[in-house]
C-alpha cells in the first residue's frame, strides 16, 4: 500500500501543481535556510528560493521518487545559489595596499582586528564562486564534506580540493595585502 | 600550505564570516513561485533560438522553391 508522501511525489513527478505546492510548503523553509547559508543575504535568498523552486518544478519529470526529495531539491537550490553568486559577483574597488603599522600581537587593537576581518571577507568575495560555496559550507558552516558533496553534485575529494584551493587563494590575497595569517 | 596554515586561514575565515543564524523567509513565497510558473520567462527566452531556426528554415525552403523571389526581396530591403 502506498503512503501519502509517496503519492504526492508521484503526482509531482507527473507535473501536478497541487502536489508541487504541498512539497513547496513542506520544504520551503529548509531550502531557504540552505540558500541563505550560501548567499548570506535575506533578500537574495528569497529570490533564489523562488528561482530554485521554479527550477524544481521545471525538472519534475527527471525526479526519481525513490530518491529523497529534500536532497534533490538541495542540489538544485545549491546550483541556483551558485548562479546567483556568479550573477552578483562585484568587482569592488578596495585598496590592496598593505596595512600600516600592525600592533604587537600581545595587544590586539579592536580596530585593527576589525580591518583584518573586513579585508578577509572582501578577499573571500573575490574567490571564484564555486570555490567560495565549498568553503562556505565546509569551513564557515562546518557541514560534513559528504553533505556538501551531495549538494554540489561532486565527490568528497573534489570538495576537499575546492576548499584547499579556496584557502590557498585566500592566503595569497591576504599576503598581498600584508596580512600574514 | 601545511595543516597549520590551513587551520589559521580557516579560523580567520570563521571570524570574518560567522555562521549564519537560522532564519525563515519573511513572507509567503508561493505567490511568487506561482507567478513564475505562469510567466516562465526563461523558457520563453530559451525557446527564441528554436523559433528563429524554424523561421530561417522556412525562409530557406521558400527561397528554394521560389528562387525568383530573392531579387524582389533584396530590392525591397
Amino acid at each position: 500500500m502506498r503512503d501519502g508522501a509517496s503519492s504526492v511525489l508521484d503526482e509531482f513527478r507527473q507535473g501536478n501543481v497541487d502536489a508541487f505546492e504541498k512539497l513547496f510548503r513542506l520544504h520551503q523553509r529548509a531550502v531557504y535556510w540552505w540558500i541563505l547559508r550560501i548567499v548570506r543575504n535575506p533578500d537574495e535568498a528569497e529570490e533564489v528560493t523562488v528561482e530554485a523552486f521554479w527550477r524544481i518544478h521545471r525538472a519534475h519529470a527527471r525526479f526519481d521518487p525513490r530518491r529523497s526529495f529534500e536532497a534533490w531539491a538541495r542540489t538544485i537550490a545549491t546550483h541556483a545559489a551558485l548562479d546567483s553568486l556568479r550573477a552578483h559577483r562585484k568587482e569592488r574597488n578596495i585598496s590592496l595596499e598593505p596595512i600600516q603599522d600592525p600592533p604587537a600581537p600581545s595587544a590586539p587593537d579592536p580596530a585593527f582586528v576589525a580591518e583584518i576581518r573586513q579585508r578577509t571577507a572582501l578577499a573571500f568575495e573575490r574567490l571564484p564562486p564555486r570555490l567560495r560555496v565549498a568553503a562556505l559550507l565546509a569551513v564557515v558552516e562546518q557541514l560534513p564534506h559528504k553533505e556538501v558533496a551531495e549538494a554540489l553534485g561532486i565527490s568528497v575529494t573534489a570538495v576537499k580540493l575546492r576548499v584547499f584551493r579556496a584557502l590557498r587563494l585566500l592566503r595569497t590575497d591576504l599576503q598581498r595585502q600584508g596580512i600574514t595569517p | 600550505m601545511n595543516k597549520d596554515d590551513q587551520d589559521r586561514i580557516q579560523q580567520l575565515l570563521r571570524e570574518a564570516l560567522p555562521p549564519m543564524q537560522k532564519a525563515e523567509p519573511r513572507g509567503n513565497l508561493w505567490p511568487e513561485v506561482l507567478q513564475r510558473l505562469n510567466v516562465q520567462p526563461r523558457i520563453a527566452i530559451k525557446s527564441i533560438p528554436l523559433l528563429d531556426w524554424a523561421l530561417a528554415g522556412g525562409l530557406l525552403a521558400f527561397f528554394a522553391f521560389a528562387p525568383m523571389t530573392i531579387p524582389v526581396l533584396l530590392y525591397y530591403l
